[in-house]
């Protein structure tokens, strides 16, 4: 009773072990977690609002880097964007501009900000979509291997080289690719594109084009792939790891059942459950890794964007892809929460 | 531990008594943490990394970081005069890497402190404290966890300013909430214990209950959490530093490797200048890692055992 009620994770260990906790039905669990959600939205917002307009001191000095020279443009620079106005009202500003989509000029490109996140939106989906679907399903399977035949040389190499993997920084492994198979070594010549997305001679919408992009896509994907695969991996590995003692695999066995029977219809079915979380948890993780395997292979997304916009600096492109990339996590941290809610009821207490 | 207290009774307080209950709980998890192979080998090479960064000025003369000074040739391949080759400006690779090794473990380290130090607090606080402060505290932790990492620290940099001290306030003031998360759990459970409990019951206040009672036994997992976030902590740096967002008046493996991604070490083939600080990086972390999660293996169980 009490374990079962410390069990299900960190957030619901506060629940009195005496009584037992009504669980809720999956509407109010949804409507629980969507404004848990919004809160975090909100506090994103006031995090960004702070960040640029009241911890650098003079706002029209760091908004404006360097084109601001004389009294009169200072002057006009606050009142465009009511810098005049007492806190609390710039911040409703600010949330009405961020809310209508106005999100500032590029001091870099002179184009609205949100016009370039739109445009450089797709790339960076695609980069982080098909790793994180490859990087699960990879790491789940070797996680199960390894935790499945413990001690073997198998799990022994597989641990090993997890744990390098993820101790390496990922855009060091993609330098290390591109100079690899890339440019090529020694007698070995390069095979794969050493940046950008698709050649300069053709058309993206041919069925050429969408061929030219997956091979171009395809030294980035390996990247985050092997960066974020080793997260997974050893998550799984330890997750399969405790419920190995569980009594229920003996009575599994005790009916007979083959040992792949036991290992994929009860042991893993359970162990997947915590690895669901740190899937979605490393949403955020697997963001920051497209920012840097983005710049490394210039590709033109969200994270070339926002590193693009560091050196000049550009602070209106910097809250613009800050912004959506927040909002990006909490939504992908949302839909696993509700994923989690359906697969395991426990949870909803 | 009984030996002792039987031997002189008399003669030790109580608070001497603790220390020495806590010298030999020590004493043990270091007997326990010998025999743990993983995590002997990541001690290893953390003390070799510790001592080079330590010895640095008497293995190379800090004159070879001067850009003025240098006088080798450019991007030139490893030889007798340079072990490791040389960098754009003709420095020997090998003199930044030591002298890297400095910056790159003084910045994981002390921005692992600031981090620890938040973490350990609002972790505490959120877990032992009930109501609206607990609360509060809990649900800061948890939307701090939803902004991506990286995203806020590129941004706070760049707001901040380029120097030393400020990458390490941004790496500390932005990695704590995960340790604030486990700190809390385990305050959760230590609160309900019996001798918090009697403590209670003879009148301690709340303050003494967290310092006495309940931080004492947290520590341990505070101290295998820190080894964990400092890799995450150089990490960081080195991302940091490669995006330009390092001081750049001082070398760290990161802002080696900005120089030769700008230097275009990639597509020349200058392996001497991309392959070492890369390899140092992950040696480092991979020990700090290894020392952790052998920390975690060793500390866990005897915490389970205890109740």
């Amino acid at each position: 009773m009490t374990l079962a009620a410390a069990d299900p994770g960190l957030v619901t260990a506060e629940s009195e072990p005496e009584v037992r906790p009504r669980r809720r039905g999956y509407a109010s669990y949804v409507g629980l977690k969507v404004l848990g959600s919004i809160g975090s939205l909100f506090f994103m917002l006031v995090v960004n609002f702070f960040l640029f307009r009241v911890l650098p001191g003079d706002p029209a000095h760091t908004l404006g880097r360097g084109r601001l020279s004389t009294e009169a443009q200072v002057e006009a620079f606050n009142k465009t964007y009511g810098l005049q106005q007492p806190v609390w009202q710039q911040f409703l500003t600010f949330l009405h501009n961020t809310f209508t989509g106005q999100l500032g000029i590029s001091v870099q490109y002179r184009l609205p900000v949100s016009q370039l996140i739109a445009d450089r939106m797709v790339p960076t989906i695609l980069l982080v979509g098909t790793s994180t679907i490859l990087a699960t399903v990879i790491g789940v399977y070797l996680g199960i291997r390894g935790a499945w035949g413990r001690g073997s040389r198998f799990d022994k190499v597989t641990t090993g080289t997890s744990l390098t993997l993820y101790a390496m920084p990922e855009w060091w492994l993609g330098l290390l690719l591109i100079a690899a198979l890339g440019v090529g070594f020694w007698i070995f010549p390069g095979v794969f594109p050493t940046g950008g997305l698709h050649s300069p001679d053709v058309d993206p919408n041919s069925l050429k084009g969408v061929l030219d992009t997956t091979w171009h896509l395809v030294l980035p994907v390996t990247t985050l792939t092997l960066a974020y695969l080793a997260d997974y991996s050893l998550i799984m590995r330890s997750s399969l790891l405790d419920e190995l003692g569980e009594d229920y695999l003996q009575t599994a066995r005790a009916k007979g059942l083959r040992d792949i029977q036991v290992r994929n219809r009860h042991a893993v079915r359970n162990a997947l459950l915590p690895t669901t979380t740190i899937v979605a948890l490393n949403i955020g993780f697997v963001v920051s890794g497209a920012i840097t395997v983005e710049t490394v292979f210039s590709i033109p997304g969200l994270g070339l964007l926002a590193t693009d916009a560091i050196q000049v600096p550009d602070f209106w492109v910097l809250q613009g892809t800050f912004l959506v990339a927040s909002a990006g996590v909490i939504f992908a941290n949302l839909i696993a929460n509700l994923l989690y809610g359906l697969l395991d009821p426990r949870v909803r207490t | 531990m009984t030996t002792t207290a039987t031997d002189k009774p008399r003669q030790l307080s109580a608070s001497q008594l603790a220390r020495r209950r806590r010298m030999a709980a020590w004493k043990r998890t270091w007997g326990q943490f010998r025999r743990h192979r993983s995590g002997m080998l990541g001690l290893v090479i953390l003390v070799f990394f510790v001592a080079v960064a330590l010895l640095a000025p008497l293995i190379a003369s800090s004159s070879g970081l001067d850009v003025t000074k240098a006088n080798g040739p450019v991007l030139a391949p490893p030889s007798s005069d340079y072990v490791l080759g040389t960098d754009e400006n003709g420095r020997s690779v090998l003199t930044l890497l030591i002298w890297g090794a400095r910056v790159s473990l003084f910045v994981g380290l002390l921005a692992t402190l600031i981090s620890m130090v938040i973490g350990t607090l609002v972790g505490l606080i959120s877990g032992y404290f009930g109501g609206w402060v607990g609360r509060i505290t809990f649900r800061l932790t948890e939307w701090f966890l939803t902004i991506p990492f990286l995203p806020l620290a590129i941004v706070m940099s760049t707001v901040l300013g380029r120097g030393l001290f400020n990458i390490v306030i941004v790496i500390g003031v932005t990695s704590w909430p995960g340790t604030a998360l486990l700190i809390r759990s385990q305050t959760l459970s230590i609160r309900e214990r019996a001798y918090v409990e009697r403590a209670q019951a003879i009148g301690a206040g709340r303050w003494h209950q967290l310092g006495r009672h309940v931080l004492p036994n947290v520590m341990p997992m505070v101290f295998a959490n820190t080894t964990l976030t400092v890799a995450i902590a150089i990490l960081t740096e080195t991302t940091l530093s490669f995006l330009g967002l390092g001081d750049p008046t001082r070398v760290s493996w990161g802002t080696m490797l900005n120089g030769a991604y700008e230097a275009g070490a990639i597509t020349t083939g200058c392996w001497w200048y991309v392959v070492p600080p890369g390899v140092c990086v992950v040696l480092v972390v991979l020990a700090f890692t290894l020392i952790g999660q052998a920390l975690e293996e060793v500390l866990n169980p005897r915490l389970r055992a205890r109740r």
